[in-house]
């Protein structure tokens, strides 16, 4: 079934191939202003295989499935399928030939039922059609792969890995052939994850094709029967199963990139500058995104969160930041009240990764470099005279810091929103960090930058808590908490689970606290 | 073969500049044919209107009298729309600032010129920011939509106002003219030339340098901005949004007040039914042509008065309904916002094999 030595060259050499194969891409090249986000990337996915895109992040996973599901039209390259060049003008295109997405974040109407949601993705559903009729035939599709699925409960009180299966069903019951889950796993408990993996490999001896991206490489090993990696945009090499281990693909992911390497002095005191008590924050579902949180953060330390992603981190976040209200609870700096006080902006600063719409909350995207940097000390004496802006100051101010942060802003006046990410992140530190700030809270501050920005990022926080600064990094990589942190601190469904040392602990004990169970006696 | 619409990733800066400019032409074109339906030549009618509007001082003079109030308005409307507040109601705001104004007129009794002028100013400016600023109040409290109230609070200005004219304020010497009584010499700009052109004017200029200054170099400006470009930020950056949307939406009814003052003390003389015969709506669409730029303001205005006094002159030489000059800046308006998918978007030839 699998042919092992194609991936390429496949065109040229075996015409044959077309027949197994599903899907071929061409020397795929696609350019953002700046960027060359795919180069030259070539791949084929085979009837009945899982085929993982294994790669960094913003070594072009999303951009390379974009391009397949026809929201950005390749620059250079073919696509076929099924032995037929194609060209995809938008989703609902490569929808009809039987290509179907989970992405990251799910398509569902809250509100409404799951079967619903299911209706709502199908076509040619007649104006009377049978309730009935359509629920069997989803039922049938339930039962088969044994999910735990009821169809009359209103989707927002799924969980997520719940709300996952609808997006699956939907591509089912549409009778996609070629199924591409983004990053499934990034919001599931280790338990769901393995369920996942069952529904895949049955999925596969229905002869369904399956891209897989992860960066995990755990699962990969586990799911995949071929496994292309990514690099900065290039398809560097195809492996087939048993031709590869964690080792080889992970050295072939990396490349021969040095990974920075920074010396981390453990220099915390027990001086306590932040003090969380019994935080509780409702989100417009009414539902608790923290309940009754508690945390403790040490002058000099920084304090990792980990946990699965939608369990309270982003609230915990955007509270201290300021962006949104309590509901209860407080928030002390040096025993200082500053729950509802502005005094918080210029105590606390926030870094945030960048979504892919770069309106995020760290920005003015329509504005130059120079404005964003003095967003938040706009108000102070040096940036202003009188009622006015001294502009002078602010384009000094701009040149200091794009040196400083060696940051590529392009001509004066350019805005942000035609910065690279990483460049945009780089703004965003820059300023954050300019208030010179007691505790800064790092939301993902990583994800979506190449690894030289990443191992920068990391930099700079390390450097702070050299001088000084407690840092909150939240992130979704253990490696990288088990990395920066003195402490990590687990969240689970908005509480705190409990707290570790990164030096003594296991993945598996990690594992265990992210999935709500409280740690032994050792921690 | 099939054609396929992308989304640029960078718009021109050239496209943009020259898209106001390509609507007017498209429109020019299109409200030709509406002329020729009517049995006239367009482009004698187009040559009639920059002669009547231009070619001579009454007619320059008049053009700056009509331009007058709709610098006000656009200034007004453009500076919400900097921060993506859609005020609507500039039109009501106009009116209840020519309430303001001609209340401090009547009824105040000051008898120095100076200072009737700076309480009449002020009055037109404060009523027509509270008008305005109830819709930011409700905005900032309770995201009440800013365009509705902003738009149906134009009716109760306009009626309220008919109510004053008709009853309480009506010139008990005006043989039942629903008109207020004439304003006494110190309540009434300077006029120049021996025409109708009045103060109002160089105060709507000086209002546009200050706004410009406003905008561009002060740190409010910079808030308005940001505000603007990406309200999160804005928060996460410790700015208080509510108190800057009401702020914005008070200033900007605001300034379309003043354009009542100017109209009452300048043109007028008195409170009378439609002293704003649409500028209100008029600015809206200068706002957009001037690509919310105070300068651009000015000149847009310039543009709509020309259109404005050119187009009386069609309905006297040809008794063309003055509904023509609605129309046409309907369609500059229509033209313009299709002109941004153009901006945003572009159309390609793609060939090849297609699946679809």
């Amino acid at each position: 079934m699998v042919l092992s030595f194609h991936h390429s060259l496949c065109e040229s050499i075996y015409i044959d191939c077309h027949m197994t194969d599903i899907l071929n891409f061409e020397n795929i090249r696609k350019t953002f202003p700046g960027v060359i986000a795919l180069d030259d990337v070539s791949f084929s996915v085979a009837r009945g295989e899982i085929h993982t895109l294994l790669g960094e992040n913003g070594a072009g996973k999303s951009t390379l499935m974009n391009v397949l599901t026809g929201l950005y039209h390749p620059d250079r390259g073919q696509i076929r399928i099924a032995g037929e060049q194609i060209h995809f003008t938008s989703p609902r295109d490569s929808l009809a030939c039987g290509i179907g997405m989970v992405h990251q974040h799910f398509m569902l109407v809250p509100a409404h039922s799951v079967f619903e949601n299911i209706l709502l993705a199908l076509d040619n559903i007649p104006n009377f059609y049978s309730r009935k009729t359509y629920k069997q035939k989803i039922q049938k599709l339930i039962d088969e792969f044994d999910l735990d699925l009821d169809l009359d409960t209103p989707v927002w009180r799924l969980s997520i890995g719940a709300q996952q299966w609808i997006e699956l069903i939907k591509l089912l019951m549409r009778d996609c052939q070629l199924l591409v889950l983004d990053e499934p796993t990034a919001v599931l408990t280790p338990q769901e994850a393995d369920r996942l993996f069952n529904v895949l490999r049955k999925l596969k001896q229905q002869e369904k094709s399956i891209i897989f991206i992860s960066h995990k490489m755990r699962e990969v090993m586990e799911i995949s029967d071929r496994v292309t990696i990514l690099k900065k945009g290039r398809s560097i090499a195809t492996r087939t199963r048993g031709d590869f281990d964690e080792s080889t693909l992970a050295s072939l992911m990396i490349g021969r990139d040095k990974v920075p390497q920074w010396q981390k002095t453990l220099q915390m005191s027990d001086e306590i500058v932040l003090d969380i008590q019994n935080l509780s924050v409702r989100n417009d579902r009414g539902m608790s995104d923290l309940d009754d949180f508690n945390l403790q953060l040490k002058k000099g330390e920084i304090l990792g969160i980990a946990g699965v992603a939608g369990n309270g981190q982003k609230a915990l976040a955007e509270v201290l930041t300021g962006l949104k209200n309590t509901n209860q609870g407080r928030i002390l700096a040096r025993q200082k009240d500053i729950t509802n006080s502005n005094a918080r902006y210029s105590y606390i600063a926030g870094i945030a990764h960048i979504p892919e719409d770069r309106k995020s909350i760290g920005i003015a995207p329509d504005m130059s470099v120079d404005e964003n940097l003095i967003m938040k000390s706009f108000k102070s004496g040096s940036f202003r005279n009188w009622i006015f802006q001294n502009k002078k100051a602010i384009r000094q101010n701009a040149e200091e810091k794009i040196e400083q942060f060696a940051i590529k802003s392009g001509p004066d006046g350019t805005p942000v929103r035609y910065l690279s990410g990483g460049n945009i992140q780089k703004v965003i530190i820059a300023r954050e960090l300019s208030e010179h700030p007691a505790v800064l809270v790092a939301l993902y501050p990583t994800r979506g930058l190449d690894i030289g920005s990443a191992g920068y990022v990391h930099k700079v926080i390390a450097d702070g808590a050299d001088r000084g600064m407690s840092t909150i990094l939240i992130a979704e990589d253990l490696d990288e908490l088990l990395k920066l942190s003195d402490r990590i601190a687990v969240m689970f469904r908005g509480k705190l689970i409990g707290y570790v040392n990164p030096r003594k602990t296991t993945r598996e004990e990690i594992g265990l606290m992210m999935s709500g169970e409280t740690p032994g006696d050792k921690a | 073969m099939k054609l396929v619409i992308e989304r640029r990733e960078i718009s021109s800066a050239l496209l943009r500049f020259s898209a106001p400019i390509a609507s007017i032409g498209i429109a020019l074109f299109v409200a030709g044919f509406l002329l020729l339906a009517s049995g006239v030549s367009p482009l004698d009618a187009y040559r009639e209107i920059i002669i009547e509007a231009l070619g001579s001082v009454y007619g320059l003079s008049e053009t700056l009298v009509k331009t007058t109030p709709l610098i006000f308005a656009g200034l007004g409307v453009s500076l919400a729309f900097r921060m993506q507040i859609w005020n609507i109601g500039a039109e009501g705001q106009i009116y209840i600032g020519a309430m303001g104004a001609t209340w401090v007129a009547l009824f105040s009794g000051i008898q120095n010129h100076w200072i009737m002028m700076t309480a009449m100013f002020f009055a037109a400016f404060f009523c027509g920011g509270m008008w305005a600023g109830v819709a930011g109040f409700l905005r900032a409290r309770w995201q009440v939509n800013e365009v509705i109230v902003t738009l149906l609070m134009n009716y109760i200005a306009i009626l309220w106002v008919d109510y004053l004219i008709y009853g309480p304020w009506k010139d008990p010497k005006g043989f039942n003219f629903p008109l207020t009584a004439q304003f006494s010499d110190t309540a009434r700009l300077a006029e120049y030339f021996d025409t109708r052109m009045h103060s109002g004017f160089f105060l709507a200029l000086f209002c546009a340098l200050v706004l410009y200054l406003f905008i561009e170099r002060t740190v409010w400006g910079y808030e308005i901005k940001v505000i603007g470009s990406n309200q999160r930020a804005a928060k996460y950056a410790g700015m208080n949004t509510g108190m800057a949307i009401f702020f914005v939406l008070f200033l900007s009814g605001a300034i379309a007040g003043i354009a009542g003052f100017s109209e009452v003390a300048g043109l007028q003389h008195r409170l009378q039914h439609g002293i704003s015969p649409g500028y209100g709506y008029t600015a809206i669409i200068i706002a957009w042509l001037a690509k919310r730029s105070a300068i651009g303001v000015v000149i847009v205005s310039f543009l709509m008065g020309v259109l404005l006094v050119g187009g009386d002159s069609l309905q006297l030489l040809w008794q063309l309904p003055v509904a023509f000059v609605y129309a046409f800046q309907g369609l500059i308006l229509f033209f313009l916002l299709a002109s941004d998918f153009f901006i945003i978007y572009r159309v390609k030839l793609i060939k090849g094999v297609v699946h679809a």
